[in-house]
């Protein structure tokens, strides 16, 4: 392991930068590997933060620019740690006029982030949608792949007990 | 080459097979507006759709810049279809962009005010958005402004930066209507890469790029009457500045700037050239000095403080061969508030030194840690081309009719070896015709050194100069050029005595601070004007025969590479490093 990788050991275990190591290695030199390196290095280390993005610069031989460029693009790529689960609150049209707001500001309050961020203990993921096709359950949160309907907001608590 | 008949508005046109549908109307004189086309460098993203055509058989409109012509194919520019739709793509373009034209530095020179005219927009039906009053404009570097409110994601700014410069600054970043141009990790510029070229200024179609302007600070300068304000102007200034007066590209109007930067009310006007003719005096004593000792070769030239920021970035292992020399607007500094101040008796607190330059790049250079050899800031501020024709426009001087004055002494004698400093392979001509003199004696055949001249970006020459023998020299302009050549002094696979690179594809004439447009016709024409200055203008052609230089050695510098020479025209490198890795030219 070379000294530039003591920036990824802050954030990151030796085994999971030396993973990193491997799968650079393994697209080096080849044309269009910066994306499955991005793919396969966000299944390692879970997201991608500055320093990864600048080891995978460095191995595949790209500007930053480029590497930033393509993170940003694709919605799959996340820069920031993902929580274990995921909680998303719908904000469609019919699950807003039955609260969901109300649902999501709730959530707001119990996670202490916004959309799109994660609690300290990397426990949740905060994320809204608009329209889940399940209208007629509004207002609608669905937990990783469970779908919760008729959720109220002095029921928020107890839901998400299931989770920890 | 197989060629293609299609029928543009009536008209039968033959073309070659692969042309697009913009080149084939272009070509029979049918215009069809673009914004986010650059031509020159072939930069068609189909972006902004402002040139929406009309083609029989397709079922939507077609961008005319991306679509290639087939046999037979019918188009039609001018249908009422057409015209609706590129009024409907410019409409929604303003909606998204602030309402700031009247004070907007590309007030008059911006291509979307000319599509809006162009396309006969008549109202903006939209809500125009509402932008915060802060975070969206970037002003922490020294040279560039960069303003995402404007951007209309043309990305020709992009294309310049990681195609012509391959410095890869600057991505499209985001998705959807979130997609902005940014550098990596929406960082402020001053913490990149950025080498400050400015050539994304010169590509901006609209205001969303551009100098910072420090023409308040330096009328400050002259208003108050307990400062000296003196001033320097770069040649690529005297072959461009009458094109902000309308006056056709490529007029020479050194006398008439003289003349106005005096009535500007600077107290003394003096010249870059005057140490640009130092500049090879010292320049080409170092190279003698490291060819007869064994030193780094090939030496190549530091005028130019963009190739500088690029070496330091991206070559710092080869910084040992730029030659250590400051460019001439640090060797102006730093004399200015030395030399002059001691031939003039003024006590150089109260002297303000100005310079005009062609060059985004001047503005930061001039803040460098190294720059105060003479104990002050050695240049206080940098104008460029266009902030001083913003300059004579506010101070309602009628530049076009003003008569031709002379430079001061004792930094106004030039040669014509110093005015082609302006001009790609001008450094290295000027500095070949000094050596060759001092190294055999006697002038060089031909003056004219034209291998080195001209547009193409890696230029090459041998040169038998006496008992030197064959000197192999290299020209590189553009800093994918310059790549090329530094590629070549890595793998130990050059074989070149002296290279002259310059950051800005054509040389200074195009600098980032030059007028806009700027593109090959205009750099052709620019570069003609400062050949007419040494070989027509100018009695003396060879830096060496520069009198006031000899004085400036006799009195106060003594020799070449003297003492003095050392502490006040010779100066370090800083090896920055990169994020960005070392890309190979192709």
């Amino acid at each position: 392991m070379k000294a530039e990788d003591n920036e990824l050991l802050k954030e990151f275990s030796s085994e999971q930068v030396e993973q990193l190591n491997k799968i650079i290695n393994k697209y080096k030199g080849k044309p269009g590997g910066l994306i499955p390196v991005l793919e396969e290095a966000q299944v390692a280390l879970e997201y991608l933060p500055i320093s990864v993005q600048k080891k995978i610069a460095t191995g595949l031989n790209l500007p930053l620019s480029r590497v930033y460029g393509v993170v940003t693009f694709y919605s799959f790529f996340t820069m920031t740690p993902r929580g274990k689960h995921t909680v998303r609150v719908c904000l469609g049209t019919a699950c807003y006029v039955r609260g969901g707001k109300a649902i999501y500001e709730t959530l707001e309050k119990e996670f202490g982030v916004t959309e799109g961020e994660t609690t300290p203990d990397r426990m949740f993921t905060l994320e809204t949608v608009r329209c889940l096709g399940a209208c007629g359950l509004g207002p609608v949160v669905v937990v990783d792949e469970d779908v919760h309907g008729r959720v109220k907001p002095s029921k928020v608590r107890e839901l998400l007990s299931q989770y920890k | 080459m197989s060629t293609v008949k299609l029928t543009i508005d009536n008209r039968q046109v033959e073309v070659e097979a692969g042309t697009t549908i913009l080149e084939a109307a272009r070509s029979v004189g049918i215009k069809i507006p673009t914004l986010c086309a650059w031509t020159e460098r072939n930069h068609t993203p189909g972006a902004c759709r402002v040139c929406m055509t009309e083609v029989e058989g397709q079922r939507s409109l077609i961008a005319a810049c991306v679509f290639p012509v087939a046999e037979g194919m019918v188009v039609h520019t001018n249908t009422e279809k057409v015209r609706q739709a590129r009024k409907m793509v410019v409409e929604l373009l303003l909606a998204n962009h602030p309402q700031e034209c009247n004070f907007c530095v590309r007030n008059g020179s911006c291509e979307l005010q000319k599509v809006a005219e162009f396309v006969g927009l008549k109202q903006v039906r939209f809500e125009y958005t509402k932008f915060p009053k802060e975070g969206m404009i970037d002003r922490s570097s020294p040279s560039i402004v960069r303003d995402s409110r404007k951007c209309i994601e043309c990305h020709r700014c992009v294309t310049v930066c990681e195609q012509i410069q391959t410095v890869s600054v600057l991505t499209p970043a985001h998705r959807g209507s979130d997609v902005k141009v940014v550098p990596a990790f929406d960082l402020p510029l001053i913490e990149s890469n950025c080498v400050a070229c400015g050539q994304c200024i010169l590509v901006c179609p609209v205001g969303a790029l551009y100098e910072k302007d420090d023409v308040d600070a330096v009328w400050k300068a002259l208003q108050d009457p307990t400062k000296h304000v003196i001033v320097q102007e770069a040649p690529a200034i005297r072959a461009a500045l009458g094109e902000e007066f309308d006056m056709p590209a490529g007029s020479l109007v050194t006398g008439k700037m003289i003349a106005a930067l005096r009535r500007l009310g600077f107290d003394k006007v003096f010249d870059t050239n005057f140490t640009a003719d130092l500049t090879i005096i010292e320049e080409g004593n170092e190279l003698l000095k490291r060819v007869k000792e064994g030193g780094t070769l090939p030496m190549i030239t530091s005028c130019s403080p963009g190739w500088i920021k690029f070496c330091e970035h991206f070559y710092p292992e080869l910084l040992g061969h730029l030659s250590t020399c400051k460019s001439p607007q640090q060797m102006f500094g730093a004399l200015a508030k030395t030399y002059y101040a001691e031939t003039a008796g003024i006590d150089p607190k109260d002297i303000v030194s100005v310079s005009i330059m062609p060059c985004t790049a001047k503005k930061f250079e001039c803040q460098r840690e190294e720059m105060k050899s003479s104990g002050f800031q050695d240049v206080d501020y940098v104008l460029t081309t266009r902030e001083l024709g913003r300059m004579i426009k506010e101070g309602g001087i009628d530049f076009v009719n003003l008569p031709d004055e002379d430079y001061d002494a004792p930094m106004g004698e030039y040669t014509g070896a110093a005015t082609i400093f302006g001009a790609t392979g001008g450094v290295m001509e000027a500095a070949l015709r000094t050596v060759y003199a001092v190294v055999t004696g006697q002038n060089l055949p031909s003056l004219d050194i034209t291998p080195v001249r001209g547009l193409e970006g890696v230029k090459e020459a041998t040169v038998e100069v006496g008992p030197l023998g064959k000197v192999k020299i290299a020209v590189a302009h553009g800093l994918g050029n310059a790549r090329k050549l530094m590629d070549l002094i890595r793998d130990g696979k050059a074989d070149y005595v002296f290279i002259e690179v310059m950051c800005c594809p054509g040389g200074c004439i195009s600098g980032g601070g030059e007028p806009i447009p700027t593109n090959n016709e205009i750099r052709v024409l620019r570069s003609a004007a400062l050949y007419q200055d040494d070989g027509k203008v100018q009695k003396n052609r060879q830096s060496h025969e520069n009198e006031s230089v000899k004085k400036l050695y006799d009195k106060f510098l003594k020799e070449p590479l003297g003492h003095k020479s050392h502490k006040l025209l010779h100066t370090k490198y800083v090896q920055r490093g990169t994020d960005v890795p070392h890309k190979k030219a192709e």
